[in-house]
Parts: C-alpha cells; structure tokens; sequence
C-alpha cells in the first residue's frame, strides 16, 4: 500500500518549510541494544527479549500496523510499542534519513518500500537481519518481495505487503463498445485504438509518466536497466526489455491514447468511477482504493492478468509494497526483531490482511478462505487468484538503483518530455539515464 | 529577504560613566532581543552557509568542499532556468496584480461605487485563503477532464486551451496569485489612499481638475511609498514562489519541472536527491539576489519620490 496518500503527503509537505525530524521522541531505553549487525542473535534472544520487554519505536504509515500493535501489546505485555506516522514515503525518509545524520531520535523499526530499501542499506542504516537467522524465513515469502529485501548479500527487512501486478478493467466499457479485454500488449494497443476511436472521450488509461509504473512494465518484459554490484552501478535503457516497453509506449503516447490525467488526482478518480478510464496496469493492493474513492465503478470493474510482452506468457511485475526494517542506529534490535517476526510472518499477517492489505507471504496466498473471499467491487469475482497468481510469477533479478528516490523524482523532468511534447520516448529515456549516471557518480558510486 | 533594520544598541547612559568600566545596562536591555534575534534570525542563516561548504555523499560520507557548491551553482543550467522563470513571472505578472489592485483601490476610493465594503471584502476574501488550498481548488478548475475547464469545453462545445501544457502553466500559476494577492495590495494602496487629505482633492477640483488629473498628479504620488513597498513584496513573493508549483505539480507532473523555481528546485534537492548541501548554497545564491533585486528597486523607488 505504497502511494495512495501520495498527493495528500505532497500537498502537507508542501505546507511544513520547516522541522522535520522534530518527531520521533527519542526513546532512551536502556535497552539491550548490543551491537552492530555482523552479531548473531538466536531466537531464544529475541524471545527473551520479548518477555523483558522495553519500549519500541516504530515509523510507519501503514494503517494496518494499528492492530497489529494492539494484539503485539497484548500478546508481549511488557513490551510498549510507540508507532509513529513520520509521513508517507519520501517524507518519511527525510525525516529518518535526518535522524540517522543528527544521531538522535532514530526509530528502531521503519517502515521502507522496497524501491527505497536499497539506498538506505547502502548507506549503512539498516541492519542486516542476516545475523538474526532471517535467511530461514525465505520460504515464508514470495519470490518478489523476499528478492526485493535482499540488497548486496544482505536482508535488510522483512517484507510487509507486496504490490503484484493485474490489470484492472472497466468490464461495461468494454462490453459497450465490443472490445475484447487485451492479453497482450500488442492487444492493449489496438484496444486503446478502437475504444478511443468509438468513444471519443474514453481512454485505455491514464498516464502522465509515473516512474514506478514504468519501471514495473520494464520489470515484466524482462528488462534489467539497472545493474548493481555494492557501488558500482551500470543504467542502460536500450536493454532489449525496455524497447519492448518503449515501442508499445510511444505508441500510445505519440497516438494520444493514454488520457493526461495524473494518478491519484481528483480527476482520476473521477475518470476510473464514470468510465472514461478503462484500465489501469497497478499492484494489488489497488482494490481498497477502488472502494474508499472511485465509488461509482462498484461492480463494474474486474481484474484480470497483465498484458503479455509475449503472447501465452506470464509474466508479472511487482509495483509497490513496503517492507519493515531495523534501524542500524536504533536501540532495541532483539525486541525489535521480534516485532517484525510478529508483524510481517507471525499472527500480524491475518490482522492486516483482514483489514485489506496484500500479504508477502506464501501461505497467505495459498490460504483457500482469502482465495475465495469475493470482490463486491468487482462483481463478486474472487480477485485474490489472480492476485496469488501473479505473485508467483514475479520475474526474478530485477533491482533498482540504490538512489532510485533521486532517480524516480526526476522521471518527469526527462522522461515526461515524451509526453507533453514531440520528445521520442528512448531519448527521455536517454535523458533520465545521463540524470541519473551524473548524480550517481556525484553521490560517490562508480556508475556507468 | 529585506534588510533587518538593526538599530544601534543604546550608548551608555551618560549619567553612568563616572568610572570607566563600560557600563552593560544597554546590552542588559536589548539582550533579550539580540538573543532571539540571533537565534532566529541569525542563526538560520549562518547555518545554511555553513552547511553549503560541505558535501555529504552516500558513498564517502561527509567532506569540506570551500565553495565549490557555489562554484556549481552558479554554472548550473538548471538553476538559473529556475532563476529566468521567476524572472519573466516578476516581469509579467506583478505589474498586471499591481495595475489591477491599484484600479481596484482607486476605484474603492471614489466613494462612487456602490456595494463598497462588498467590494473590499470580497476582493480581499481569496487573501484569507491559504495559498495551498488556493492552489489546490485553482487545480479543480484548470482540469481539462473533468475539471471547470472540461465542463466549460462540454457545455459550450469549445475546446479551451489546456491551462497545465507546458506553455500555459506559468500563465496559469500567475493567474492564481494575482487572484490571491489583488486584494492584498488592493488593502496596502487603499489604506494608503485613506490618509491623503480630502482638501487636496477638494481645491483641485476648484482648480478645474477632472478625476483623471486628481489620480494623476495627486493620488498616485501620495501613494507612491506603498507602491514601492508592493512591488518589493511581490518581487520577494515571486522569488519565493513555490506552493502553487508543488500542488499542481501533481496534475501536472511533466509542465512543472523538479527545477520550476529556485525554492522547489532547492526542495527537490533536499527532499529527493539528499542533496541538502547544494540546496543550502542554491538558497543562499537566491537569498542575495533576491535581496540585491529588492535593493535596487527601493533605491530607485524612493529616488524618484525625491
């Protein structure tokens, strides 16, 4: 559940100029905080840890966490958990990254996504939960999340929610103009041609260049723009994955098939309710959003796999998700080992689930009454098979730049020019890769 | 930023220096003040520049770099886009807001309208409305979907020019702070206005003096020192611009750029790119041309008021 209070994070930090790192409340616990990530610590520590108890900061913003706290609270009693909303995303990370830099006030669990999970390993800010014997809980994850908390021979978190792939669709829309719902790319072309051609004000779907979304359909295509290896770093966006996604892109893009509307913007929302937006290609934990804000496409709209790059694949992508990780320079790190045990693999996972998370976990996803649970939105279709589904074929060995917060806030400045002007798509691409190279190469990476 | 006028701290009293050991009573005083002052004021300030002679990197931590920051800064195609935008945005927009606020402002002060404290209040009222929610609702209308302008488009069967392309979306970011501060200025010029004797008025028009006259030769220049206030004001205003770009910038993610304005570029800097050394020293650039701008504005305002 990554960005849907995007725009109200963006509208409240536009307002706050000042303080930031003034939250937190630093808890000086003399706790048992013993050392540095390279210890081994055994369950029977962490457990003891538990039972002593302590005080435990936690930054996250995901709702969900809320119960979970609650029934951690109960079940470890002596152990007080202070969870504190730092802001969503990128304003959270300043903040902690101004914590971890001042020394003072620095959470013991924080919340990270994962496309943010390998800038702060890097930096050296997480620990790595290798010594905490998490390499044991591999087969509890699926195959996405799990490669995405592994960063530089390290596990920097363990996985909370995960954002595989569907694409969602306007089932009236298409069954109004006659359209058949796309399996591959190459259909979802030609379907954005006929519903636009037959309805003037219908899109295929809205896009105005979203980092995330773009590198997910390169992620699914088998694309691998990025490699990293510790500092040194290599971009290349003529990989033969990304031209897949560029040649069917610039299509729609150069063919005005993709309505100019931004994510998550009011209109949006109004487009995916009235039916002038057919699909949208986004993460699982899109369904709860649905509900909450595009009320009026109740019933109308369906899931369905992803688009193929080839026809009979199936391939997915992975957009979004968070993991939760221990700060290098927090306190408790037993105790808080056992909360994210709690969390993200113990008896967390059904409370967050029952509140409408997408679980990380393999056996969630095999769990045959959340298979089965229906959709009212989406006309009682068990969406949750799908979502599984495509979990499951994630493809393996994608990564992102370990400054792909930098990377992603600058998408617009170079790719966007594709959008609003005659730019080629592969030169904005271009363009974000020479961005990204230079700043790479200023923060202190070998990049090529 | 304006200069702080800091007043002279009080000599000594001359009652008290019958020995010679200075004597601290002065400094007791004003001690209260200089404290908060250089903690608010000064501190901040001299924080920045501190932090603009260093580079701390993800990779190599933390380093002395003298002024290299600064040496970027002023070569960074970038930040002088940034620079050039603001600069054509001052050029345009706050002779239109003035012009429109001093119209609205003589027009108040002829007593001849009808409606006048509606008038004032009204024109006042988007004041009063905080300028993100301002940006925020101005967001609502720019739509070209399903916003006011989309609507407009449906229920009249034009096609209105999207106000967030690329070529528009300074015009329309100028539209909403004259919308937000007309009323603004209209107040500083109309309180201004108050204040003139109605006698001036009176003998000029036994002198044959029409209205066009009265506001020529006797209204604008008795409000001469307000107008200058204003304009310094606006072009601070429009150095500083930075809410209304950062909320439509999510309508508009790829007409506003992450280097619209020096303030949102040196945000970006901070908030995305971790770049906080090189934002303190974009900061500190733009703080002194800001200052010089406002500087030789006053001069040669009050030059010509002598």
């Amino acid at each position: 559940m990554s960005r849907f209070t995007k725009m109200a994070a963006v509208a409240s930090a536009a307002v706050l100029g000042l303080g930031l790192a003034a939250c937190g409340g630093g808890t000086d616990d003399a706790g048992s905080g013993s050392g540095s990530g390279s210890s081994t610590v055994t369950d029977a520590q962490v457990q003891a840890a538990l039972e002593k108890g302590g005080t435990l900061t936690v930054w996250a913003w995901e709702p969900t966490l809320k119960d979970v706290v609650a029934k951690f609270q109960e079940k470890y009693p002596k152990v007080k958990v202070d969870l504190v909303n730092a802001g969503t995303s990128d304003k959270q990370y300043t903040a902690l990254q101004n914590a971890i830099a001042a020394g003072k006030g620095v959470p013991d669990v924080g919340q990270i996504e994962y496309y943010a999970l390998p800038q702060f390993a890097i930096g050296k800010a997480l620990t790595d939960l290798k010594g905490y014997g998490a390499e044991s809980l591999k087969a509890d994850f699926t195959p996405g999340p799990w490669n995405s908390v592994n960063s530089n021979g390290g596990i920097y978190g363990l996985p909370m929610d995960s954002g595989p792939m569907a694409l969602f669709y306007n089932k009236d829309v298409f069954d109004k103009h006659g359209i058949k719902v796309p399996t591959t790319w190459t259909e979802y072309l030609d379907a954005a041609r006929k519903l636009h051609k037959a309805d003037p004000k219908a899109y295929i779907a809205n896009d105005t260049g979203d980092a995330g979304f773009a590198t997910s359909l390169m992620w699914q295509a088998g694309g691998k723009p990025y490699q990293v290896d510790g500092t040194n770093v290599k971009i290349d966006f003529t990989d033969p994955g990304v031209q897949e996604y560029t040649k069917v892109w610039q299509q729609l893009i150069s063919e005005k098939l993709l309505a100019p509307i931004s994510s998550w913007s009011d209109q949006w929302f109004q487009g995916i309710g009235n039916g002038s937006i057919a699909t949208l290609a986004t993460g699982a934990w899109m369904p709860a959003n649905f509900v909450t804000s595009a009320p009026g496409g109740s019933g109308k709209w369906r899931a369905a796999e992803l688009p193929q790059w080839t026809a009979g694949g199936n391939a997915s992508a992975e957009n979004g998700g968070s993991s939760l990780t221990i700060l290098d320079k927090g306190a408790n790190k037993e105790l808080a080992y056992g909360f994210l045990k709690y969390a993200n693999d113990g008896d967390g996972v059904q409370i967050r689930v029952d509140n409408g998370a997408f679980p990380a976990t393999s056996k969630t996803l095999a769990d045959q009454k959340w298979l089965n649970t229906e959709f009212k939105y989406f006309g009682g279709q068990k969406a949750n098979e799908i979502f599984a589904k495509s979990a499951q074929n994630v493809v393996t060995g994608w990564s992102y730049l370990p400054f792909q917060v930098y990377a992603n806030s600058v998408f617009n400045d170079t790719v966007g020019k594709a959008y609003v002007s005659s730019t080629p798509l592969a030169d904005g691409l271009k363009a974000w890769q020479d961005q990204s190279v230079k700043y790479g190469n200023e923060q202190g990476f070998t990049v090529k | 930023m304006a200069v702080p006028q800091l007043a002279a701290p009080p000599a000594a009293s001359r009652m008290g220096v019958r020995r010679r050991r200075p004597s601290f009573k002065g400094w007791q005083f004003v001690g209260p003040f200089m404290f908060v002052f250089a903690l608010v004021f000064l501190a901040p300030i001299g924080y920045a520049i501190y932090l603009s002679l260093f580079r701390n990197r993800l990779i190599g931590g933390n380093q002395f770099v003298g002024l290299d920051n600064y040496q970027q800064a002023l070569t960074d195609p970038q930040f002088w886009s940034s620079v050039g935008r603001v600069g054509l945005f001052l050029l345009v927009q706050v002779p239109i807001m003035l012009f429109l606020a001093l119209l609205v402002a003589l027009a108040l002060d002829s007593g001849r309208l009808y409606g006048k404290s509606f008038f004032r209040v009204s024109i006042f009222l988007p004041y009063a409305v905080p300028t993100v929610v301002a940006a925020l609702m101005w967001g609502f209308i720019y739509g070209s979907q399903f916003g006011l302008v989309g609507n407009i488009n449906d229920a009249l069967g034009v096609s209105l020019p999207d106000p967030l392309k690329p070529s528009l979306i300074l015009a329309s970011i100028g539209n909403i702070t004259t919308w937000e501060f007309v009323g603004y200025n209209m107040l500083i010029f109309y309180s201004a206005l108050q204040v003139v004797p109605k006698s001036l008025y009176e003998s000029a028009a036994i002198d044959g003096a029409g209205q066009w006259r009265i506001i020529r030769s006797i209204k604008i220049p008795a409000i001469r020192g307000a107008l200058v206030i204003a304009t310094i004001f606006s072009i601070i205003g429009s150095f500083q611009l930075f809410n209304e770009p950062a909320i439509l910038r999510n309508l508009a993610p790829n007409a506003i750029t992450s280097y619209f304005t020096p303030n949102f570029y040196a945000y970006s800097l901070t908030f995305a790119g971790q770049q906080f050394n090189y934002s303190a020293a974009v900061a500190v650039v733009m703080a002194v041309i800001t200052i010089i701008v406002a500087y030789v504005v006053q001069l040669r305002g009050t030059k010509e008021l002598g």
